[in-house]
């Protein structure tokens, strides 16, 4: 397993974050030496073990249907960057 | 220095209700102590003017006899605390600006406790990193770096909590544990860092980094003042689905009940190549005190311990990858505006984040990507199953785990920056526990040979911190590590 | 499963449709799946909306304990198992109106697996549609693209509302039965009351996945038409589709597996022109939530307090009362037209009272426009009509004139007969006097009858019934007039 700089920009681009086409390179060296290092994984022999989901061993916890929130749009919308009559505002989106 | 400083919380909670001297008194000492301890950098936002209010409301209630547990007592607070109407910036330049609505379970446990808050405190972006080199203020300086030497660091990520815990600026602080972000930088600066067990503190308010290793812990300069702190921070939240309903044990009465008949158990792993003589030395040391108190040393194997590191640069990026999607510049913080839509998500995420974030997003995205989910964050959760069962096993005969809780003693700031797995490697002794959600301390236990603090780690079972606090407390009293930093507050000048 | 019927020709021959849906039915609940915001539709501009929902920094879900009972129940709904442990994950992309960065969701371990649908369809044919599963997530909010020129706004109402995703087999060969489907679903959900099944506030939408084959082929490439809401939309989308699909292959072309959008303007669909990024969603189970683990015996409380649902009271409708299948499914459809039908056919006779029901009733509700629970003629006074026609009290032609006048005026069928004097005439002395009459005046024709005019009689009738204006008991009348013309 080994990434190529079109990998990275694949990734990048899932990711949302721009990376410049002169770091490409750079940024895959990085990214395979971690992944190198993370691949010692492949030596253990985990047959037969579950993945762990959860270290407190409860169940979920469940919570009575009851609206004890909302009606604070001034709240939600306090650090908005950008809004008009209570909704957010974004660049238009093209469907 | 003023007096006022040397008081431990314990102390100081006496004085206060003997009306030695007020909050407000006790808080001015401490503004001061924030304000000759700048060049430290260790606040990103400081609030004398809340403290002071606070305070007067403390010694209020103080009057009344209607004092809490941490009544009057100046807190430093981790800036990965949501605060309410104070600024919240996980030091990321994404949340610069940031003004909660809304107030952390932990932090508002510990105001109704009484606390008074002197404000946020630095730490690593979005508690990334082990040297809190990756805050966008810039990290800050551990108090016990030498006069015409090089700035050490003060470990990360809660490097400003405990900084201006053995600075002398508060007299408790929050940190966050993911895979040692407490008790690395508790041991680097010579104070006692606790994380508890995985789901002891809501995570409820918290800026999430990993969800599944993330806990909030105490900084303090004794262990008693770490167990009285946890007391007032810990317990069930509902609105934390991973919060444990479990009554807290009674730590305070732990510190002091000596370890009389305990195993100890000293993993063989731990012993580790290149390890620093100095922490060797502490280790046996270590062993030595717990033994002349009275405990016995079994030896334990935690054989998947090797593996500890990667399984956790798998797990923490993957969930921070989605952890951090919702920095997008929509309903909060940084935007970078653009034409599109995605234009605009991907100026913003790459402004907003720095290069240890931006590095860990790519690693997480990766790992969970079509195609390697299995052979990473699959394979990744079952090593930690593996992992949790050596513990598990190792707890079945003995009652707490002694090891050093870092490889070295702080390193100079800039000196580990260029390879991101030297750096990752710093925690090697603390990520196992945080893997297995398991509660652990860091103590200061003495000096390396350039008289730095060293720390020594104790571990217990999930949900056993009375035991953590009984092999601390009687390391601490074996230690006698009593020593103030050269740039603490008084000696900095 | 290759029906002859349903095969679409094209120039080249036959093919067939092969579709398979996804519809997202909005839970019906107080409070959001993960948050203590309101569920309730509608609200200012992010009013229903807690910092949850907004995903502000540290924020965690905390599951809803009335969606897991709804989705439990829809599932016993839809025959389908029960999975004792199931587990959320993240589906990671980016949406504006997805404030966190990802959608909670079940990927691997749905709380409900596979279970089953029957349609019945007008041809009296029924069909077992596969369910694969279905799982509960939480809905995105709103953007709204008409508000600025160069701008979307959005609307986090329904950010975070509980949804549950049911996920059908490709069992479906046709729009009709697609149709079917939908219509189906929507009745076992409003049964069971989990979702209120109000497909143009978008309670319910579907995602359709439509491809076509040569007959016995192998599965063709599909297409997925997403956020159809209404029936007429779902089918004109899947007729669209097909027509599109075949012309492509029969020009040598090769069909695109994308997402495409309806445009309910034009009938036609078009594939989106924002093409998400090779779907990878990075699912991963979301660790600030932990396996949801139920009881078996919550299963079967719920089991146990589950109503009677379509299918039981359909063959309830076919065996006890003898309707066709297809009425039985007409008259099931909602929960409201069973009980109508069950309280006005309750003591009559059952088919008749069924067929006054899809004809008269519906036909009537249908004029005006109005639901059934506003329907003027109650279930017990239709009852009571039927009944006054069974009892040979009114003919039929004359019930439908006072089924007119109750719809008109709300009045009782009793009270209109007797005011407007539309009994029927059974005294067989009148009907005699009449006969008579009839005959005396068409001498003529009498003898024509007689001479071998067979069809001569539904005259006579005819003349009889006008002579009583209409209210002579036409079998009396038919049986006497036999009697006198034979004699
Ligand atoms: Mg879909
Ligand atoms: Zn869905």
């Amino acid at each position: 397993m080994s990434v190529d700089k079109d990998t990275v920009k694949k990734i990048a681009r899932l990711a949302r974050i721009a990376v410049p086409e002169d770091q490409t390179e750079t940024l895959a060296g990085e990214l395979n030496g971690i992944l190198n290092w993370i691949a010692e994984l492949e030596q253990v022999d985990t047959e037969g073990v579950p993945p762990l989901a959860s270290v407190t061993g409860h169940p979920l916890p469940l919570r009575a249907d009851q609206v004890t929130d909302g009606e604070q749009p001034e709240s939600v919308l306090a650090n908005a960057p950008e809004q008009a009559s209570s909704f957010f505002v974004v660049p238009k989106v093209v469907e | 220095m003023s007096d006022l400083l040397k008081l431990t919380a314990v102390e100081a909670r006496a004085g206060l209700d003997s009306r030695a001297f007020s909050s407000v008194e006790l808080t001015q000492a401490y503004l001061d102590a924030v304000t000759a301890t700048r060049p430290l950098n260790q606040f990103v936002t400081e609030t004398a003017d809340k403290a002071l209010e606070m305070a007067a409301a403390s010694d209020a209630r103080l009057a009344k006899a209607e004092a809490g547990l941490l009544e009057g007592l100046p807190l430093g607070i981790k800036d990965l605390f949501c605060t309410k109407a104070v600024q919240t910036t996980a030091c990321s330049a994404i949340l610069k600006g940031f003004v909660p609505e809304y107030e952390s379970h932990v932090t508002d446990q510990l105001w109704q406790a009484g606390g008074v808050l002197m404000g946020k405190l630095n730490c690593d972006e979005f508690a990334m990193g082990s040297s809190n080199e990756t805050s966008v203020f810039g990290p800050p300086v551990n108090p016990w770096s030498k006069d015409g030497g090089p700035a050490l660091t003060a470990g990360g990520s809660s490097g400003g909590s405990a900084a201006a815990v053995a600075s002398r600026a508060v007299l408790l602080a929050t940190g966050t544990d993911t895979g040692g972000s407490i008790r690395q930088p508790a041991a680097f600066c010579g104070v006692v860092g606790m994380k508890p067990t995985y789901g002891r503190c809501s995570r409820w308010g918290i800026v999430a980094f990993a969800s599944s290793l993330d806990q909030a812990g105490t900084f303090s300069r004794t262990v008693a003042d770490s167990a009285l702190m946890l007391q007032a921070m810990a317990g069930h939240d509902p609105r934390d689905s991973t919060s444990a309903n479990l009554p807290l044990p009674d730590c305070q009465a732990a510190v002091t009940a000596g370890v009389k008949g305990l195993k100890i158990g000293i993993p063989e792993e731990y012993v580790m190549d290149g390890m620093d003589p100095a922490i060797m030395a502490l280790w046996e040391q270590g062993q030595k005190w717990l033994v002349e108190a009275g405990a016995e040393l079994v030896p334990v194997s935690l054989p998947h311990t090797r593996y500890a590191l990667p399984c956790y640069y798998i797990i923490a990026p993957a969930e921070a990858s989605s952890n951090l999607a919702r920095y997008d510049g929509v309903c909060y913080g940084l935007r970078v505006e653009a034409e599109s839509l995605d234009e605009m998500y991907a100026a913003t995420r790459s402004a907003g984040f720095g290069e240890e974030v931006r590095r860990r997003i790519l690693i997480g995205t990766y790992a969970l990507s079509a195609g390697y989910y299995d052979a990473y964050y699959l394979k990744a959760q079952k090593v930690r199953q593996l992992i949790a069962r050596d513990f598990e096993t190792a707890f079945a005969s003995v009652d707490a785990i002694l090891t050093p809780a870092t490889p070295s003693a702080a390193f100079a700031l800039g000196s580990k920056q260029q390879d991101p797995i030297t750096m990752y490697l710093n925690d090697v002794f603390t990520v196992p526990a945080s893997l297995a959600g398991l509660p652990g301390i860091s103590v200061p236990a003495g000096l390396s040979e350039a008289g730095l603090p060293l720390g020594l780690q104790v571990l217990a079972n999930k949900f056993a911190e009375d035991r953590v606090y009984q092999v601390a407390g009687a390391l601490e009293a074996a230690a006698g590590f009593t020593l103030a930093p050269p740039r603490a507050a008084g000696e900095v000048q | 499963m290759s029906d002859k019927a349903n095969l679409v020709a094209g120039r080249s021959g036959p093919f067939e449709v092969v579709i398979g849906m996804e519809v997202h039915a909005q839970v019906v609940s107080e409070a959001k799946l993960f948050s203590g915001a309101s569920a309730k539709f509608g609200g200012g501009p992010n009013a229903h909306v807690s910092l949850v929902d907004a995903a502000m920094p540290g924020m965690l879900p905390v599951i809803n304990e009335a969606c897991v009972r709804q989705a439990v129940r829809t599932g016993l709904g839809l025959n389908a198992q029960i999975n004792l442990v199931s587990v959320f994950d993240r589906k990671n992309y980016f949406y504006a109106d997805l404030p966190q960065g990802y959608q909670i969701s079940q990927f691997q371990q749905p709380i409900v697996g596979e279970g089953s649908i029957r349609i019945d369809l007008a041809d009296g044919s029924s069909h077992e549609i596969g369910i694969e599963r279905l799982h509960l997530e939480q809905d995105a909010g709103k953007s709204l693209h008409d508000q600025h020129p160069t701008k979307s706004y959005i609307d986090l109402n329904r950010s975070g509302v509980a949804l549950m995703e049911i996920v059908s087999r490709p069992d479906l060969r046709s729009a009709e039965q697609a149709a079917a489907y939908i219509k189906k679903l929507r009745s076992i959900l409003r049964y069971i009351g989990s979702c209120d099944g109000n497909m143009e506030e978008g309670s319910l939408r579907a995602d359709v996945n439509v491809s076509v084959r040569r007959p016995g082929a192998p599965l063709g490439t599909r297409t997925e038409t997403k956020n159809l809401n209404s029936v007429r939309f779902i089918t004109q989308a899947i007729e669209y589709e097909v027509q599109r699909q075949i012309e492509i292959i029969e020009d040598g072309g090769e069909i695109i597996q994308e997402t495409r959008l309806f445009d309910t303007q034009t009938g036609m669909t078009r594939a989106m022109r924002s093409k998400e990024d090779a779907h990878d969603y990075r699912y991963f189970p979301d660790p600030d939530l932990l396996p949801l683990v139920l009881e078996q015996a919550l299963v079967d409380e719920l089991a146990g307090q589950l109503p009677e649902l379509p299918d039981q009271i359909r063959a309830r409708m076919t065996e006890e009362y003898g309707l066709s299948s297809y009425d039985a499914a007409v008259l099931t459809e909602e929960r409201e037209t069973a009980l109508y039908y069950e309280q006005a056919s309750s003591g009559q006779d059952r088919k008749l009272v069924a067929n006054w029901m899809t004809s008269e009733l519906f036909g009537a509700l249908n004029k005006a426009g109005l639901d059934l629970s506003a329907s003027p003629v109650g279930p017990e006074q239709l009852g009571r009509l039927v009944a006054l026609v069974s009892d040979g009290t009114i003919s039929g032609r004359i019930a439908k004139d006072v089924f007119a006048e109750m719809f008109e005026s709300g009045g009782e069928p009793e009270q209109i007969i007797e005011e407007k004097g539309l009994k029927q005439v059974s005294d067989s002395g009148a009907i005699e006097a009449l006969i008579d009459q009839v005959l005396a005046d068409n001498q003529d024709k009498v003898d024509d009858y007689r001479g071998g005019k067979d069809k001569l009689f539904g005259f006579f009738v005819g003349q009889v019934m006008k002579a009583s204006g209409g209210q002579a008991n036409p079998g009396m009348v038919n049986q006497m007039l036999k009697a006198k013309l034979d004699a």
